[in-house]
């Protein structure tokens, strides 16, 4: 429970009331939480209960169709905020990485930052080699990420989101394209972020991730929040039926 | 051999026939230039406003237009585009046909063109948009810095098919007027009487400019390939 006294009252996300359709399907039926600064949230739920679409809306990937989300005391969802300059703070981790293929490791990485002239190319290539030292896969800078295996394309994609400097990461079921044997070494580097204080909200599968890093757990069901809590009470004593039924099957 | 020596003389040599068929590639590279520039330009901003539209439901007019110019350039037959640009929209206009006939064709192109570049950009995985926007970068830089340079990687081929088809379609030029490499053979047949030599001749001068266009580009494409290795 080291992540635990990270956490402050600061609130970096507010969510008020979001809702999310496609077509006449409502996805998102309400939903309203907050996340503070230092925070390891970890969202679970079956699939199609709207947890990686909630993700996916913190960011407006998935442009909400109703309700509120403040990033830092701003009002992103309001069309007027330039929502480009918000997203240069919230990195996000994709299932698939989706990295650059025509693009070299280092030049994935340093490409935001230079081209939103954050850094000069010169300080991005030290950032991102000081980062790919960190991780390991400092080797790796001059090669294509088809050269890569699963688990170091989703550390480099991981990489490529911290050197822009977010203030939170979110993570979209960031272990489940993985080769078995691959997920300890993104989880790993996962856990190493969570205790250098980074703010996280990760959508994932991995309960012993959950248990082990994460400051409050939440079950989404039917596009809405059913239950959260600290790790401690949301395993040792569910209280919501579908959550009972739900790890009851996975656990 | 005799009487091909004596045809190749009548037909290439006494007058200074070739000097035609020289005239009439330097005619025919010129429109092909003017035409794959302005096709290329034409291309890629309808490409861009049709797929911006698919993603966005935004640029609705502008949208409707480049429909409204790709089913009317496509559903009608280049010569009489060509006519209609040389005899109608120009037609008391002074301009010298060579500059007419790289328009026309280059409208003619940029349709096709538009349709290759808008499978290239949709070719390319929706997760590599959003990889970029979640970055922070905006529509046009994620555009011209991740998608563009992916998609033309996979339209190459397609791009070079259209960049053939246009070398050689430009020989209906010969129509409004311009003499260009298919004319120039016709205009030493007219003298000569020998159809067989000219038209043979400037058959051999298309293929050697298309098997030359084609060996650069497997050059380039090559070249872009091996990046990813």
């Amino acid at each position: 429970m080291s992540a635990n006294q990270n956490v402050n009252q600061e609130t970096l996300i507010e969510v008020k009331n979001l809702r999310k359709s496609f077509g006449k399907n409502e996805v998102l039926t309400g939903i309203t939480t907050e996340i503070r600064r230092g925070e390891v949230v970890v969202i679970i739920g079956p699939s199609g209960s709207g947890k990686s679409t909630f993700l996916r809306s913190l960011n407006l990937l998935e442009p909400p169709t109703e309700g509120t989300i403040l990033f830092e005391g701003v009002n992103i969802t309001d069309p007027k905020t330039d929502i480009d300059l918000h997203r240069q703070k919230m990195g996000m981790v994709f299932q698939h990485f989706n990295l650059f293929p025509h693009k070299t490791i280092l030049e994935n990485i340093t490409l935001a930052p230079v081209v939103l002239k954050k850094m000069t190319k010169e300080e991005a290539d030290t950032k991102a080699k000081e980062l790919l030292e960190r991780v390991g896969l400092l080797d790796k800078a001059d090669t294509y990420p088809e050269q890569l295996s699963g688990g170091q394309k989703q550390r480099i994609a991981i990489v490529r989101s911290l050197a822009m400097d977010p203030d939170v990461m979110l993570f979209d079921e960031p272990t489940s394209a993985l080769d078995p044997e691959m997920v300890g070494e993104v989880l790993e580097l996962m856990k190493q972020l969570a205790r250098d204080g980074m703010t996280m909200a990760v959508v994932t599968h991995e309960m012993g991730f959950a248990k082990e890093v994460a400051t409050r757990v939440v079950f989404m069901d039917e596009g809405q929040i059913k239950e959260e809590g600290t790790p401690e009470e949301f395993f040792g004593c569910p209280k919501d039926e579908r959550l009972k039924e739900f790890l009851s099957k996975i656990l | 051999m005799a009487d091909f020596s004596a045809k190749f003389y009548a037909n290439f040599i006494k007058d200074d026939r070739w000097l035609g068929l020289v005239t009439g590639l330097k005619v025919t590279i010129i429109v092909t230039l003017e035409a794959l520039f302005l096709g290329v330009i034409i291309g890629f901003l309808i490409a861009i406003v049709r797929s911006y539209h698919d993603k966005t439901g935004k640029f609705k007019i502008l949208n409707a237009l480049s429909r409204v110019y790709l089913t009317v350039i496509r559903g009608t037959p280049t010569m009489i585009q060509i006519l209609i640009m040389y005899l109608v929209v120009f037609g008391s206009s002074s301009m010298d046909s060579i500059i007419i006939g790289g328009i026309a064709f280059g409208i003619n192109s940029g349709a096709y063109v538009a349709e290759i570049i808008r499978s290239g950009i949709m070719s390319i995985p929706e997760g590599q948009t959003e990889a970029g926007r979640s970055l922070g970068l905006n529509y046009s830089q994620t555009m011209w810095l991740i998608i563009v340079p992916q998609a033309f990687k996979n339209v190459l081929p397609a791009l070079v098919n259209e960049m053939i088809v246009l070398i050689k379609e430009t020989a209906i030029i010969g129509y409004i007027g311009e003499q260009d490499l298919t004319k120039a053979a016709m205009i030493i047949q007219s003298r000569t009487f020998d159809a067989f030599m000219p038209l043979l001749a400037a058959a051999v001068i298309y293929l050697a400019l298309v098997m030359l266009l084609t060996f650069f580009m497997n050059k380039l494409e090559r070249r872009l390939r091996s990046n990813e290795r």
